[in-house]
């Protein structure tokens, strides 16, 4: 029952169920500490404790289901290993780089490539399902006979697999806690404690807040792995409007992000932003031709159907060419949804609906809406989208699969209409995303900005580790966050095996206390949460928005302060769920200055990034063609040069499958 | 009955519901919810109180955990009334959340897995 409904039948306000202990201190003392029970979180817990370290889990929400890939997957990236497929990881990175123009991280590529397939093997004996073992899509051109797999986006490379993951998460929660991972729910954590409490000296554990009880936790740690979700909230805040149309929750604040850029690690690509306003629909509830949905048939309001183009535009005749790049036998689909812009060449990307349907929908020479014509389509092309991808996709089998078909939908009768929106957006993008993105996810989720690392995945600071699509700079989504989780969890043990543990510093923990429990201490607040985080919000896309430059983002910075200093002390929280939210948003802002630093330190603009100044508008200059890693010091922010292919440079080798071999096997 | 004095209600305001006649108020939902949108009820028995409904981002976890089937996730309104579908042999309209909709179709996932 709803709030209202229960203080209607009784008479009476529901007290808050759970005892709160506001500041008492629980200490927990692990090898490995992982930061976000998401799916890269549980896969760096599980591989860490296979190598020996006792680990803790600490998550916001519940680990069974939390995360962006809590909700289920269908396809999986970067399985490039996999016995059919004909692409390598050497390919596999360099494209990556390429299509890029350099903007994303090549050596997480070339790991993802070369652990993806073993990962998801693994995947398979905890008991995730992998392959057509009902003979549902035999003899069609998504399988491969002997070994039962199915492939999206590209039937001849074969690299990118369709996967039943409805199931992933609780299989892998049920995995990390019979290996006796510890896990610690409903934990907001709000620091990472260094050596001596000073920013950039070794990560040696964390503080935290359990959004129930109000307690305080200390966790302390001889490595500490980040995994947590982006920072979607900072860009666009509209919490009533778009837990239902996007594919990330309010949990996720970047938190991990913010942890490592308060301890003094290198943050790289903050300086690549994408717009966020717009409100988007439910993912996967309307028509729609693009990733999960691609090759369905698409027809407009007079049954005139819509066709395919390939990425060079030309209109393609033949269902096969659908799954094919655009130059069959020459290149490979990269795939869509793996955080890699392609503003350099699409020649890699996937298919989608003619370009020009645009402008035949406004010259009248098709008209709306249009409709995703199931019933036109074969048999196996319909199930291996609805009954496959929709099924297992996150965040479809309850509120799209299940909920559509219990109101009746049947995709052997009906078309599903799609958004009657701006039609060149649905050319180029997932529909449902509506009229530009989806507000909360798009700020630094997947695309680009993150926690600098080198070939062990460690950051820049001594014992931290980064894993995932989010926190881990230019990293894909899914199945890499499996993948990178799963490989720096081993190199956080094998860390922590040689580093002995550090007392934190008790100057440090107080003074996070201080903070963290002000909402809930001192009387008189007067604004809430949310008020709070619209503001917050507001100045983030006012002065690091479309107008840039150095004035504004220094604007931007001290109207963030004194946010922070005025009406963020005046921040109230009834109870410990609004203290965290409290606490996220302390930390949002902390972290927009990241963001602004950033920005500041791009003296030039930068298509290749979406990134303009008013100030420096010269697009993309050869000379600025690097990134530009920012830190916290105790004496200020840090900028510094660094090579795109840093990880090619010394000290590294040359070689990708060197650095590889060198990094990768821990014995 | 007493009329009470109430803030506005959030926007969604209705994001569960529950089958009183098969929730025990065994409060797995409430545990199972990545962003702990509910409460358990002080009536011993009864279903969860939905404290937080806008922060709920439609994921079904509850929905996939409860022992009893008893709970249906509502999407909003702004949401119900965009997730339309026409039948092609008749042209008639249908869409989540409509009047006198027709039979659910039971259709099920491919896989094998629970």
């Amino acid at each position: 029952m709803n709030w209202h409904e229960y203080v209607n039948q009784t008479g009476m306000l529901p007290l808050w169920p759970y005892e709160v202990n506001y500041g008492k201190e629980n200490v927990v003392e692990t090898d490995v500490l992982v930061i976000g029970g998401g799916v890269g979180g549980c896969r760096a817990a599980i591989s860490a404790r296979q190598h020996g370290a006792t680990v803790a889990v600490a998550d916001r929400g519940v680990t069974k289901h939390s995360g962006q890939g809590g909700a289920g997957v269908d396809h999986w990236h970067g399985a490039v290993r996999n016995p059919c497929s004909k692409v390598t990881p050497e390919m596999y990175s360099d494209i990556a780089m390429e299509v890029s123009g350099g903007y994303t991280n090549g050596a997480a590529r070339y790991i993802i490539g070369m652990e993806g397939w073993d990962t998801l093997l693994e995947l398979e004996q905890m008991g995730v399902q992998i392959r057509d073992e009902d003979d549902d899509f035999k003899d069609t051109m998504w399988r491969d006979e002997e070994t039962k797999l199915l492939f999206a986006y590209d039937v001849d490379n074969k690299h990118c697999l369709r996967i039943y993951g409805n199931n992933i998460k609780p299989v892998v929660d049920r995995e990390m806690r019979s290996l006796g991972v510890q896990v610690y729910e409903r934990i907001c954590i709000t620091s990472l404690l260094t050596e001596n409490g000073i920013k950039g000296s070794r990560v040696i554990g964390a503080t935290g807040v359990n959004d129930r009880t109000g307690e305080f936790y200390i966790f302390k740690a001889k490595a500490v792995v980040i995994a947590t979700g982006g920072g979607g909230r900072l860009g666009s805040f509209a919490p009533d409007m778009t837990g239902n149309g996007s594919m990330v929750d309010m949990n996720m604040t970047g938190m991990g992000h913010t942890l490592s850029w308060n301890a003094g690690a290198e943050l790289v690509l903050m300086d690549s932003l994408s717009n966020a306003t717009g409100l988007g629909y439910a993912p996967y509830s309307m028509g729609n031709s693009d990733n999960t949905y691609q090759g369905v048939r698409v027809i407009d309001a007079d049954g005139k159907v819509i066709p395919y183009a390939n990425s060079k535009g030309e209109l393609l005749t033949e269902e096969r060419q659908i799954f094919q790049s655009s130059r069959p036998g020459e290149n490979f689909v990269i795939g869509h949804g793996i955080g890699l812009n392609m503003p350099v060449t699409r020649d890699y990307g996937i298919t989608n609906l003619d370009p020009s349907l645009s402008k035949q929908l406004r010259s009248g020479k098709l008209k709306l809406p249009l409709y995703d014509d199931f019933p036109g389509m074969d048999p196996e092309s319909r199930k291996i989208i609805w009954n496959l991808m929709l099924a297992h996709e996150g965040k479809c089998r309850v509120p799209i699969f299940e909920n559509m078909q219990h109101w009746g939908f049947d995709p052997e009768q009906d078309m599903l209409q799609y958004a009657v929106t701006d039609h060149p957006f649905v050319c180029a993008m997932v529909s449902w995303m509506g009229l530009d993105h989806n507000p909360p996810s798009w700020i630094s989720t997947k695309r680009a900005g993150g926690i600098l690392t080198d070939w062990r995945l460690e950051a820049s600071i001594p014992g931290l580790f980064v894993a995932g699509g989010n926190p881990l700079f230019g990293s894909g989504c899914h199945g890499e966050a499996h993948t990178t989780g799963r490989y720096c969890g081993r190199q956080a043990a094998a860390f922590a095996k040689n580093h002995p543990a550090v007392e934190p510093e008790r100057g440090q923990i107080d003074r996070e206390k201080d903070e963290c429990y002000t909402p809930v201490l001192k009387s008189g607040g007067d604004v809430g949460w949310r008020e709070l985080n619209y503001a917050l919000t507001r100045v983030f896309q006012d002065y690091c928005g479309s107008h840039k430059t150095e004035d504004i983002l220094n604007l931007g910075i001290k109207r963030m302060s004194d946010l922070r200093r005025t009406e963020g002390m005046r921040t109230f929280a009834n109870n410990p769920h609004e203290l965290a939210r409290v606490i996220e948003c302390y930390r949002l802002m902390d972290l927009s200055n990241c963001y602004f630093e950033a920005a500041k330190a791009r003296k030039c603009s930068s298509k290749l990034l979406n990134f303009f100044r008013v100030d420096y508008p010269e697009v993309d200059p050869p000379e600025w063609k690097k990134f530009l890693p920012v830190s916290q010091t105790e004496k200020g922010v840090n900028v510094r040069d660094l090579p795109c292919d840093y990880y090619l440079q010394a000290p590294y080798n040359s070689n990708l499958r060197a650095n590889y071999e060198q990094y990768a096997e821990l014995d | 009955m007493a009329i009470y004095s109430y803030p506005s209600m959030p926007d969604p305001c209705k994001v569960l519901e529950f089958d009183k006649e098969k929730c025990v108020g065994c409060n797995i939902c409430v545990n199972s919810c990545p962003l702990d949108v509910m409460i358990p009820n002080f009536i011993k028995g009864a279903e969860p109180i939905v404290l937080f409904a806008e922060e709920c981002w439609f994921c079904g976890s509850c929905v996939q955990e409860c022992p009893a089937g008893a709970l249906t996730l509502i999407p909003p309104a702004l949401q119900r009334i965009s997730t339309v579908w026409k039948r092609k042999a008749t042209g008639e309209e249908f869409r989540m959340g409509m009047l006198n909709p027709p039979a659910p179709n039971l259709n099920p996932p491919a896989g094998n897995r629970k």
